[in-house]
């Protein structure tokens, strides 16, 4: 690899370009580092995103008034207000009461920024999906379902072998959207200095002066991080696909 | 009228995200009244405001009740502090306004771009509307942020751009990059018998597309535009991050000016509850132009 | 094949036509006289619809030849040829079409105001004259929305007529009605039809096609089977497979 490296060290010795990420090791290994941080929030943000949409999908289907209500409220919290400001909230305000004596006696946070920068977009994404898994469900219609029973299905089976399978395609492009704005929401980690990508380029670009580059960096590195996502859920899509259902793109 | 596909559509966009939902192709009536599990919207009022702000007091309450006798009271510090951080607020809001009709205007011609025939200009639009959605808002901002000139001279006079101007260009980037989308979809949505009688009846391209699918599409696109704003005005606050003195960044000025720690959670709160005050009402507004636009058809 | 007397308006050559693999239309020709009314029949995915499509230019053809009231369908390229035919040849469609969001009367009006560039006022005249030939008068400001089935494909039929063709196409006008609607869609066709109008219609009403048509014509499989006076055709059919298909409809 020391080839390549060498390149880019010519590169601006040539041009004026500076990509120290490339052939300074120190710089190399932060980004990678940094790079790593972004991809291991948005997947653990992603899983615990689903499983809370999950969750509150099936929370609003309960007899409980309570229980509905108490999901419907979680939802228009977190959906109309801004995530930076709930990222504040629970970082700088709830967490300014989770203090546990460290050692030495200081006082330390007891749930660490990477921590809640998960919670926080975690409880975001998640009231998204609740709303994009409950308009799924709602989308089969009653008529098939009556079918299902009158064919002698539970009312448990009819829902897993019929219903979800159906919700599920109807609401995967809106869960793919939903996905996308997540991987872009971890850029918000910034704000409460977690070491994700563009913390690491701040960094960088803040060291070696050369803004131009890292910038054009972490753009093609978040586009092509996103078209990553977009392709693989794309594939998904299509290898799941039931004709009749879903999007017909009809380009004129 | 229009040829339906029966039950087999897409997640009908009768949902109230202010998320980037796909437009779908065609609101579907009838299936999603079948299962009612969300208490109803029209039924909760404004009642449950009232709840939101008894809870905000609480939790003022308890973290005063930290705090010795000395110190005035977190509500009366909270008013302290209100005429200001309203001020950045709608500081925030007109940022948003701004962003919302720029954005919105290179937008619908970006959007136009994107059904052409003629290729290469679709491609170009394609990769402009795609670039600047897969983008996370906030690295658009400190692109714009560090690489516009702090000053531009056009006609020979010179013009500063302060920050706030530069956040504005930033913010209405990706909102023209979703507009563009919107527009897309909108237009194809309109089913393709439209574009057959209207050609039948020997009008040019451009003239189906002025006269006949576009009016059509307004009312398609007014609840996705309605929820990119909802979501446009609480990405306002991501200019502070970028160094633009909005409510953020005046909060955090508060906060600090005030040095004490049982103070975070409810000014943090506070704003939150301006936002949702502000936004919730927008999300309402949003379902119902989607049920009269839906029942129109 | 031909039939008709004199030259005939619409003459359709040997046209072949597919959809990537699948070839739809595989050698249709006939011919259509002025003033005549013409049914196709036929299964479904035999290329009927196709066919009415490929007479006014909505589809292009693969192979063969068709021209219409002088023009030359198959040799259309630009969009000012294409308007100049659409001129002579309405159509009207299975599901009406109507603009939403312009009221009935102006769905009658747009085209001959934007593309015949004729004057409004005497447009409104006619289009309000069309209106009451259609029997729809009082319905000159409603929108289709407010319309039922019927009155939409009342509105479309006044809508091409406007247009002050030489032929009309009607593509399985009636399918999309209910039963009650549908005799006055037909009662209007028929008094078209009576005053001279050259009508090639694909229907699945037969009784209707018996007393309407000046001529039948049965495809299927992209193929035309059989044609005849419609006498002849339901009385005799001469092929098999219009003995089935007949036998199954009627």
């Amino acid at each position: 690899m020391q080839p390549v490296w060498n390149w880019f060290a010519e590169l601006h010795d040539r041009t004026g370009i500076n990509l120290t990420i490339f052939y300074d090791a120190f710089d190399r290994h932060r980004f990678a580092e940094g790079f790593v941080t972004t991809v291991e929030l948005a997947a653990v943000c992603i899983v615990l995103s689903v499983a809370i949409g999950v969750i509150g999908a099936w929370l609003q289907g309960s007899r409980l008034r309570l229980l509905r209500l108490a999901v419907y409220w979680y939802i228009q919290f977190f959906r109309n207000t801004p995530p930076l400001v709930q990222l504040y909230f629970f970082y700088f305000g709830v967490g300014s009461f989770l203090k546990i004596s460290g050692p030495g006696g200081l006082a330390q946070p007891l749930v660490s920024n990477m921590t809640w920068a998960i919670l926080s977009l975690s409880f975001y994404a998640g009231a998204f999906n609740v709303e994009i898994f409950r308009s799924g469900i709602e989308a089969v219609p009653r008529a098939t379902i009556e079918a299902a029973e009158a064919l002698g299905y539970s009312r448990l089976g009819a829902d897993r072998q019929i219903m979800l399978p159906l919700a599920f395609r109807i609401c995967l492009p809106a869960l793919n959207n939903n996905l996308v704005n997540l991987v872009k929401a971890t850029t918000l980690a910034y704000a409460i200095s977690v070491p994700e990508m563009l913390w690491v380029s701040n960094q960088i670009w803040s060291d070696e002066l050369n803004v131009p580059e890292m910038m054009s960096v972490l753009l093609i590195c978040y586009v092509g991080l996103v078209g990553v996502l977009v392709f693989a859920m794309g594939r998904w899509e299509k290898a799941i696909r039931v004709p009749g259902i879903g999007l017909t793109a009809r380009t004129r | 009228m229009s040829r339906r596909l029966g039950w087999l559509e897409p997640l009908p966009q009768t949902s109230d995200l202010p998320v980037l939902l796909p437009v779908v192709e065609r609101p579907i009536s009838g299936a999603n009244t079948d299962r009612k599990f969300c208490p109803s919207l029209a039924r909760l009022r404004g009642g449950y405001g009232f709840w939101i702000v008894a809870a905000l007091l609480l939790s003022a309450g308890v973290a005063g009740a930290e705090t010795g006798p000395v110190h005035p009271s977190i509500v009366a510090t909270l008013i302290k502090w209100t005429p200001l951080l309203f001020g950045g607020f709608l500081f925030n809001l007109a940022i948003s306004a701004f962003a919302m009709i720029g954005g919105t205007a290179a937008g619908v011609f970006l959007g136009l771009g994107e059904i052409v025939q003629f290729a290469p200009v679709r491609a170009v639009a394609w990769l402009v509307t795609h670039f600047f959605r897969n983008a996370p808002w906030l690295v658009l901002l400190f692109f714009c942020m560090y690489m516009l000139p702090f000053q531009v001279t056009v006609f020979g006079t010179t013009v500063p751009l302060p920050d706030w101007v530069k956040a504005t260009f930033g913010l209405a980037l990706p909102v023209m990059a979703n507009v563009a989308e919107i527009v897309r979809g909108a237009v194809q949505s309109i089913p393709s018998s439209q574009w057959e009688s209207a050609e039948a009846l020997a009008f040019t391209r451009s003239q189906i597309l002025w006269m006949i699918i576009l009016p059509q599409c307004v009312k398609r696109m007014l609840p996705p535009w309605m929820n990119l704003y909802a979501i446009l005005a609480m990405d306002t606050v991501l200019a502070s991050i970028v160094g633009v003195n909005e409510v953020m960044t005046l909060t955090g000025d508060a906060l600090g000016a005030e040095s004490r720690p049982e103070l975070l959670l409810p000014f943090y709160g506070y704003i939150l509850l301006w936002f949702f005050l502000y936004c919730y009402p927008i999300a309402r507004w949003t379902i119902r132009f989607e049920r009269r636009f839906a029942v129109d058809r | 094949m031909s039939n008709a007397s004199g030259r005939p308006i619409v003459s359709i050559r040997d046209v072949h036509k597919s959809y990537g693999a699948v070839e739809i239309l595989k050698g249709v020709s006939f011919d259509v006289a002025k003033g005549e009314a013409v049914c196709i029949i036929g299964p479904s995915g035999s290329g009927k619809s196709t066919l009415l499509r490929c007479i006014n230019a909505l589809v292009p053809i693969d192979r063969g030849e068709i021209r219409v009231a002088g023009h030359e369908v198959h040799k259309l390229k630009t969009d000012k040829e294409l308007i100049a035919l659409r001129r002579k040849v309405a159509m009207v469609f299975q599901q009406y079409n109507l603009f939403p969001h312009k009221t009935a009367l102006e769905n009658i009006m747009m085209a001959p105001i934007h593309v015949l560039k004729e004057d409004k006022d005497e447009v409104e005249a006619r289009a309000r004259k069309l209106l009451a030939k259609v029997r729809l008068e009082q319905k000159a400001d409603a929108y289709p929305g407010e319309l039922s089935g019927g009155q939409q494909q009342r509105i479309a039929i006044a809508r091409g007529l406007a247009m002050r063709p030489d032929v009309m196409l009607f593509d399985e006008v009636t399918a999309a009605l209910d039963p009650e609607t549908v005799k006055e869609v037909l009662v209007t066709i028929r008094e078209l039809a009576e005053e001279g109008m050259t009508c090639i219609l694909v229907t699945h009403e037969m009784g209707f096609a018996r007393e309407l048509a000046d001529h039948m014509y049965f495809t299927d499989h992209g193929v035309i089977v059989e044609h005849g006076p419609p006498a002849e055709f339901f009385a005799n059919p001469r092929e098999a497979r219009t003995r089935e298909f007949l036998a199954q409809i009627l």
